[in-house]
Order: C-alpha cells, then structure tokens, then sequence
C-alpha cells in the first residue's frame, strides 16, 4: 500500500467530517445501502441544523428529524417505503414538533439532475420534468428558461454541492477506493458533487481486489475523506450479498413512531443508548441477525482484464 | 387501499385489489417499456408478463432494468430478490433518460388526490380541515410528465377524487386541451386510465376523465356519488372483465398472503 490509510472509526469520521450546519447526502441508494448507523452517530453527537438531501430516505431521515438535528429536508419522498408514512416528518411539518424544518420539494429525476450538475461542475442541468407542476412553482431550484438552441421551454435544475455525502458500499480499500454494485440509484453523481465523502463499507479489502475489477470501481478513493469498516451499517436495510432487509423492523418502527412518546422510547433503544453499531447489533440479537444472513450466494462470472 | 368484499365471478372468488391487478396488467402491450413501481402496479407488471406481455421490459427508478420479473414478493424496489437476476443495474439517471427521450410506454402511478383532468397530489393532503403532509413526489411527477401513458391506481372515494386538487405534484392534463402543450410537456404524453377500486376512468380529447368501466357488482350511481365532480359517463359503457384463471394464478404465485392484495 502506498497512500495512506483513511481508515477510522465511525464516531471519529462524524466528529471530524461533519458539524452542525452540514448538508448531508444520504440515502443515494434508494431503499439499499442507507447509512443508518452514521445517521444514529450525528443524532448521538447531538448535531443541529442539518440540510439533509437525498432521492427517498426510508426511514432515516424520519429519524434524524425526529431527534431535532435537522432544520432542512431537499428531498423527493420522505416516508417508510414499506409501511406508509414517517410520522416524525408529519409533525415537524404539521405541527413543528421537535421544531419546523423547511422542506424544499424535488421529483426524483430532478434531485438526480441537481447532483449530476455538481458533479459535472456546471450550474444547471436541463430537464422537461416538473414543466406545469407545483414543484416548480414552490422549488426556487428550479427555473424555467427559453431553450438557447431549440424553441423550447426547459426546466433549469440549479446544481447542488453538498457538504459531505455519506455512502453504504459492499468494499473498499483503505483509501476509499470502492466497488458498488446493486441499487446504484444517484451514488455515483452524489459522491462527486460533495465535498467531503464517508465511505462505510462491509468489507475492507487491498487494493489489488479493487484494480482487479476497475469496472466496478464507482467511487475514486481520491473523493473520499474517510472510510469506516462498518458490516451490518446499513441495518435495516438491505446491502446485496451481504445483509437481507429486515422488513419486521420497518414495521416496527411504523407503530413505535406513530405517537412522539413511543418514538422517543424508540430512539432511546435503538440510538441513544447504544454506543456504537457493535453494541447496536448485539441488541438486535442473533435470531434476528441470522435471518438476514445472505441465504444462497450468486457471485457473477468473472471478467477476463488479461492481454 | 381500501378493501371491499370479495366479489365473485362464475369461476373464482377475488378481491377488488386483485381485479384492479388484473385491470392494470391490460394496459401493458407486449413488448412495451414499463416504468414499474411498488405494490399492485408491481404485480401488475408480473401478471402481464406471465400473460399478454411476455416481451415487456421492466424499468425502476433506482435504476433497475428487468426482462424476467423477481422471482419473490418485493416490499420495495430496493429488495434483493429484485436485483438478483435483473438485466442491467445502472444509475437512475439512466432510467429517466429513457422516460425523457420518450422510449417509456407506460408508468404506473398511486396517488392521494386526483382530480377530474388527471392531475395528482401526493404532497399536501387535508383531513378534518387540518393540512396533511403527504410523503411527496418521488419518481411520481416525472413519470406524470414524461411517460407516453400513465396509469394511475387508487381506492374510490369522494375525499381522492376531487374536483380540482389543491395541489399539483404531478401533472395530468392541467385544465384541459392543450395545457401539457403550452406547458412545454412533450406529445403523447399524458394520464390514460385510472383504475379505482369501482370502475376505470379514461380521458377524452379535452383532458377530462369520463367513466369508461364499472367492475362488476358496482352501479354507475355508486360510482358518481364517490366522485368528487360531475363525472361524464361514456355512451359505451362496459363492465370490466373480471381477472381470468392465469391473471389470479400468476398474482397470488407472487402474493400468496395477500399482502399487496387483500
């Protein structure tokens, strides 16, 4: 190995990369790869004023709005995909409980587009998505513009750079460098329009494994600021190849959401007493932790990079 | 979704889920590429593969791209069982560039609100005269905009199918002819059914919904008495065919327990 090691633990990874204020991408995979356990390591280091930016966001950024770290949501869907709807949402927005958050509306290919503007270092991207819809009215990301070259009208979708994304990945070599495969969803784009970038990944690997497959490298560890070894951090959510989604647990959190003295208790449980994602996963217990277990392996075949 | 009693056709019993499974799958012309979704539009797609449609291409907003359906009951497009076996895993860009160019035939769509020209609300909704906060658009508004057709599931009453909704998260025909033009939306494009748990609405050449079929059991009078405006009834009115032995048998080998269907 010949750069230096990014490894460092998740609690570190948060204290050094991610203050209060901070706008977060998280959830890039859509409903795989959520990075639950480094959403519960910002609620347990008491971050504030959040913007948390991402396509949908399961039932994370339910959380995080729930235990007030958040002040602003630029999103597509918030919800339990599952199960409904995320309650914490519902009343900071109905009732500003645990206090108001601004929410600024996108559609899914819109927030895609606003993330690939910043990763191609442009302002804008053009669409035909939102045209007569409320989103553009109510979205100031989003603007109408005469086409320069066609006559048309168009959607500008204003570039987004946030602060730091956060990205769930199956391995990783100590600087970063990362094989993704899946539900890719706006990982790739969102890793370059950031700033700062965490990788978790289930397995760190050398570098030879990573160069053996370039393909499959979607992340250049040159991107990347830390990278934490964290198997089971997306819990509960699914990692293909790793880890099943615990769908029980999605349910779960629906009832234990619903009124804010059962979520409290939740978060408790679940986050506030729990030191880390070792100690989270010794509560979830074994039962449960096997079950999720990859049941039948299907590894690809393999490519040939030889000359 | 709201669930009614089991209706009963000659041959076999099946609930209203199932019939509007059956209703959505036919919408799906062989060989055509559907932008999928979650729930009944999911074993809606399953069904017209296994049927009518054994060449129709699959397309999910994370990205996924499936000729062979999942072989397991998705709870989310995310599911494992969905990315084993798909054709391609690409970004979601990608998806929605082929919805934009126009090469996406059909998108299913759920909604909270849709009013009498096809425009659908997700975002806010209201209960008792207090705001609701629905979860929002997701991938909803850019299907609604840019797929040829889209089709729309939801369960039939006065508080969903209104007259004007309050708020446009994705766009139907707006007010009427020629609105999705001047709004720069592309030709042939548009809302094209909407399944309820009562009938089928279609969509006349001025942008509003007309009833163009009653499920069986279910009255032309129960139907404008759930609707929220003066719903037209078209002068050829027919009774939708109830899901046929292969339509049941290909919904419940995916959804044995109902989940999605009950």
């Amino acid at each position: 190995m010949n750069a230096e090691s990014k490894l460092t633990s998740m609690r570190d990874a948060i204290a050094q990369h991610v203050p209060s204020g901070s706008m977060i991408l998280m959830g890039a995979q859509l409903e795989q790869m959520i990075p639950f356990s480094a959403g519960h390591e910002l609620i347990r280091q008491g971050r504030r004023d959040l913007t948390l930016v991402g396509p949908i966001s399961d039932i994370l950024f339910d959380q995080m709005i729930g235990a007030g770290c958040v002040s602003r949501v630029m999103a597509a869907w918030v919800g339990n995909v599952s199960a409904g709807v995320g309650y914490c949402y519902r009343r900071a927005l109905e009732r500003n409980i645990p206090r108001r958050i601004e929410v600024v509306d996108y559609s899914n290919f819109t927030i895609a587009l606003a993330l690939q503007a910043g990763a191609m270092g442009v302002p804008f991207m053009p669409t035909y998505a939102t045209l007569g819809s409320d989103l553009l009215k109510k979205n100031g990301n989003l603007r109408e513009f005469s086409s320069p070259v066609s006559e048309e009208t168009l959607v500008a979708v204003r570039a987004l750079r946030p602060d730091v994304a956060i990205l769930h990945v199956q391995r990783a070599d100590a600087q970063g460098n990362a094989h993704l495969w899946g539900s890719l969803g706006v990982a790739i784009d969102g890793a370059k329009a950031s700033r700062k970038l965490i990788i978790v990944a289930e397995e760190i690997v050398e570098s030879a494994i990573i160069s053996s497959d370039p393909n499959r490298t979607l992340i250049p560890g040159f991107l990347v600021s830390a990278v934490v070894h964290e198997p089971g951090g997306a819990h509960p959510s699914p990692v293909q190849g790793y880890c099943g989604r615990d769908h029980a647990f999605f349910r779960e959190y629906h009832e234990r959401s619903r009124r804010v003295e059962d979520f409290e208790e939740w978060l408790s449980h679940w986050v506030l007493r729990v030191t880390d994602r070792h100690d989270y996963w010794k509560e979830l217990g074994l039962a449960r932790t096997s079950g999720l277990a990859v049941k039948e392996h299907a590894l690809s075949a393999p490519a040939d990079f030889g000359y | 979704m709201t669930h009614r009693s089991e209706a009963s056709s000659v041959t076999r019993s099946y609930t209203f889920s199932e019939l509007m499974v059956a209703a959505a799958a036919r919408e799906v012309r062989d060989g055509e590429i559907v932008f999928v979704g979650m729930r009944l539009p999911m074993l809606a797609f399953l069904v017209a593969k296994r049927t009518h449609a054994p060449r129709a291409v699959g397309l999910f907003e994370n990205g996924i791209i499936r000729e062979v359906p999942s072989s397991e009951l998705l709870y989310t497009m995310g599911d494992p069982p969905n990315i084993l076996g798909a054709t391609q895993c690409g970004q979601m860009l990608d998806v929605m560039g082929f919805l934009q160019q126009g090469r996406v035939n059909v998108g299913f769509l759920g909604a909270a609100e849709i009013d009498r020209f096809g425009n659908l609300n997700t975002t806010w909704g209201h209960r008792n005269n207090e705001m609701q906060r629905l979860p929002g658009s997701g991938g909803a508004c850019d299907i609604a905009c840019l797929a040829r057709r889209t089709i729309v599931l939801l369960a039939h009453d006065r508080g969903r199918l209104v007259d004007r909704v309050s708020h446009i998260t994705s766009p139907g025909f707006g007010t009427g002819a020629d609105w999705r033009r001047k709004h720069g939306l592309p030709p042939a494009s548009g809302p094209s059914a909407v399944i309820t748990t009562l009938g089928v609405l279609r969509f006349g050449h001025d942008g509003e919904a007309f009833l163009a079929s009653v499920h069986p059991g279910v009255s032309v009078e129960e139907i404008l008495a759930n609707t929220g405006w003066t719903l037209r009834v078209a002068e050829e009115l027919v009774e939708t065919k109830p899901p046929s032995d292969a339509e049941l048998d290909a919904m419940r080998e995916l959804d044995p327990n109902h989940f999605w269907t009950r």
